[in-house]
């Protein structure tokens, strides 16, 4: 299988569907031609003329609007945000247009419609760059919400966002443009809810998605050598949420730790507990515990930066404490 | 992996431990569930058992040494596992090490370093649980609070399926919190000693009634009148002639048939109490609880004072059987080597000093029981016959204390009426 980067993916999944729906069209700054801010783009202007690839100016709160009217009479639009942290000018068209459309239009208008773009903390970009915004958009009724964390989840996730009749958030990574993994060259599709179980493991289960889901991995490596068994759950959607496999891993583990990119206050892990205290409070050998991002905006210097964000270390830590050791 | 073994609560009360002797050397393999130590506490001495396979690697105190509980006492880990830091930690472990240690270890600390000296903002969400060894220290002994045991949702879970009482169990989490690991250790150790079934607690084994008006009026009224538990006494004239009858010809038939009176006597109160579950009971303030098991305590006098056994089941038990429990609790108890699940949970006591010729005396009532007997010594005391001829025959004398709020009179004459049937025709036992 053809090991490509997650930039690349994520062009295979956007030339794929625009060739198999003359519907779909991607909008946005610089997508066109520049290729994209992250490259993600690369070759679609060339490929499918001005018409299914168009630049934008910086108007964000505009263009998400004609992708939202266009997406009423029946095209698919995919937005791309240079970052999530500029779609925050959108976020009218998103929450009180796109989300809302075809409730309110008591099913008139559909909404198929993705937005997409890099989402969280990349390294040193400062407070208003750095942000991880899931819990944000998983909060709103009406809109579905993808974290890919690998190559192969990026493609079949945006894929199945491209054919969904809803409107789909999907939060990239600046950090993961570069990463590499397997994937198919052929057409497939990752459905949305659907979590994986990265690694197995009757220990402890550490719940994560996207980005988040690597830190897991390296930290379930270290503590293997401890010979600590890790479930890695990754929800990989992160609305809706597969909580069967969220209570199927703790059931299994009795512990779990839950890591997410953001803030804690009324963050995603906040949701993941309360299913957890839910459906598993019988199964629990200890309080569940979270690791994310301390409260506070981002830092900018390089070593307040680190010790802000969540990493295999605070995760370990976690897990430690989870077990008793 | 490592497992850190520490000082455990191994009595619902204990606060601090003497580790009187270490049973595993310095490099000796270990698994989970073997016996580490004899630890001392305030009440026995109790075995620590290892939490975790490995090798113990490490001991880091002596024969002898007194320790709170919670404090790191030892490191079992792989052979060729690096435990600097964990030994390192054991100072930073005990409850007294200022939190103001922890910045010189903090950003950058080794991975398996971190749960001990990581700061709260290693872990964001530290304050949900608080510190371990804070918590180990300062948390209610025995992990209670307030009278409930601290457990985990899935060791209530489990003990619960398995009829384990969590009360007699000892956590080694936080706090004391009873943790799955501390359900499988006392499963696996209860394999040696009584039967987990035996345990009083299980769903089933009582009735709860409520209390009716009057028994509120004559509770009040009478605790009023004589202090907590309000307590009478009824005292009987037991003819043990038959008595002796069966222990000689049960004697005669060798060794292993020899029974004391002491034995006849517990046999045949425990067959009495299941015909009378109206003294087989606990006063729980607001509601009394008759139990459908009988379970005697029976008080031994140690070098440290009292301490009351428990033979579980009684009722179901032959005399053989009831016979050598009672040897060896009592035997142990005196060694002080009782686990304390086998000396809670009684639900009717029994106290003899017979044996030191103390014809009748009157004891105490342990509560939430509602009732104990005091037995006598037997003495041959002369006895008038119908024809007015007289002759001596073996006689024993018993006091039955009675918590009023619980027990009237009658009820209470009843029961020693039943007694009285078992005692003095033996037969009746195997009936």
């Amino acid at each position: 299988m053809p090991i490509i980067t997650y930039r690349d993916a994520l062009n295979q999944a956007l030339r794929e569907e625009m060739h198999r729906d003359d519907r779909v069209f991607l909008m946005g700054e610089e997508v066109g031609v520049y290729n994209g801010a992250y490259k993600v783009s690369k070759g679609l202007l060339e490929e499918f003329g001005e018409m299914r690839v168009v630049d934008t100016p910086i108007t964000e709160l505009g263009f998400t609007g004609v992708g939202v009217g266009s997406a009423m009479v029946g095209l698919r639009p995919v937005i791309e945000f240079m970052t999530w942290n500029f779609a925050l000018l959108a976020i009218d068209q998103i929450v009180n247009a796109a989300a809302k459309m075809l409730y309110m239009s008591g099913g008139q208008f559909p909404m198929p419609m993705v937005f997409r773009g890099p989402n969280g903390a990349a390294l040193q970009l400062s407070a208003q760059h750095s942000q991880a915004w899931e819990s944000w958009l998983a909060h709103i009724p009406g809109l579905k919400v993808v974290t890919p964390g690998t190559p192969y989840d990026a493609k079949g996730l945006l894929k199945s966002a491209i054919r969904d009749d809803n409107p789909v958030i999907v939060l990239e990574a600046e950090m993961l443009y570069n990463t590499k993994g397997e994937v198919p060259d052929e057409d497939y599709v990752i459905p949305l809810g659907k979590a994986e179980l990265k690694r197995e493991g009757d220990h402890c289960s550490i719940i994560t998605s996207g980005k988040m889901a690597l830190v897991a991995m390296q930290a379930a490596d270290q503590m293997a050598k401890e010979g600590i068994r890790i479930d890695v759950v990754d929800l990989r959607t992160i609305r809706p949420m597969d909580v069967d496999a969220i209570t199927a891993s703790v059931r299994k583990t009795n512990r779990a730790v839950v890591l997410e990119e953001g803030w804690e206050v009324c963050g995603i892990g906040a949701q993941v507990v309360d299913y957890i205290q839910r459906d598993c409070f019988d199964h629990l050998d200890a309080p569940v515990l979270r690791v994310h991002q301390a409260d506070v905006p981002m830092p900018y210097a390089k070593a307040i930066e680190k010790a802000a964000k969540p990493d295999v270390a605070k995760t370990i830590a976690a897990v430690n404490k989870v077990m008793y050791r | 992996m490592s497992t850190k073994v520490f000082m455990e609560a191994l009595s619902p009360t204990m606060e601090e431990g003497r580790l009187a002797k270490w049973l595993k050397n310095e490099g000796d393999a270990v698994k989970s569930g073997d016996v580490l130590a004899e630890v001392e506490t305030d009440k026995a001495i109790m075995e620590l058992v290892a939490r975790g396979d490995g090798v113990l690697r490490k001991r880091l105190i002596n024969d002898g040494d007194t320790t709170p509980v919670g404090s790191l006492i030892g490191v079992i880990a792989a052979a060729d596992e690096d435990i600097s830091a964990l030994v390192a930690s054991a100072g930073a472990a005990s409850p007294k090490a200022a939190p103001d240690t922890a910045p010189d270890t903090a950003p950058d600390t080794a991975p398996d370093t971190a749960p001990d000296t990581a700061p709260d903002s290693a872990v964001q969400a530290a304050h949900i649980a608080p510190p371990a060894a804070a918590a180990a220290s300062s948390g209610a002994p025995g992990g209670s609070s307030g009278g409930r045991a601290l457990a985990s949702p899935l060791a209530r879970r489990i003990a619960g399926e398995r009829g384990l009482d969590l009360a007699a169990l000892t956590g080694s989490g936080p706090g004391g919190r009873i943790i799955k690991r501390d359900i499988e250790a006392a499963a696996a150790s209860g394999g040696r000693h009584a039967p987990t079934g035996s345990r009083p607690a299980a769903a089933g084994d009582y009735t709860d009634v409520a209390l009716t008006q009057i028994r509120k009026t004559i509770a009040r009224r009478l605790g009023e009148s004589i202090g907590p538990i309000p307590t009478f006494y009824l005292t009987v004239d037991f003819d043990l002639e038959r008595a002796a009858e069966m222990r000689a010809s049960m004697a005669e038939m060798g060794p292993d048939y020899k029974v004391s009176f002491n034995d006849i006597i517990l046999k045949a109160t425990a067959t009495a109490l299941a015909l009378h579950p109206e003294v087989n009971a606990h006063w729980l303030g607001d509601h009394i609880r008759y139990w459908g098991r009988v379970h005697i305590g029976m008080a031994v006098a140690t070098d440290d004072g009292l301490i009351v056994p428990v033979i579980f089941d009684a009722n179901t038990k032959g005399l053989a059987e009831i016979s050598a429990e009672s040897k060896s609790l009592a035997q142990r108890a005196r060694e002080r080597k009782l686990k304390p699940d086998e000396f809670t949970g009684s639900t009717f006591s029994v106290s003899n000093l017979g044996m030191m010729q103390i014809e009748q005396f009157t004891a105490i009532i342990n509560p939430p029981e509602v009732g104990i007997l005091a037995i006598g010594a037997i003495e041959d005391k002369p006895v008038k016959a119908a024809d007015g001829s007289v002759s001596f025959r073996k006689k024993l004398r018993v006091t039955m204390s009675c918590d009023h709020r619980a027990v009237d009179g009658a009820v209470g004459a009843r029961f020693l009426q039943t007694l009285r049937r078992m005692i003095e025709n033996p037969l009746m036992l195997v009936y």
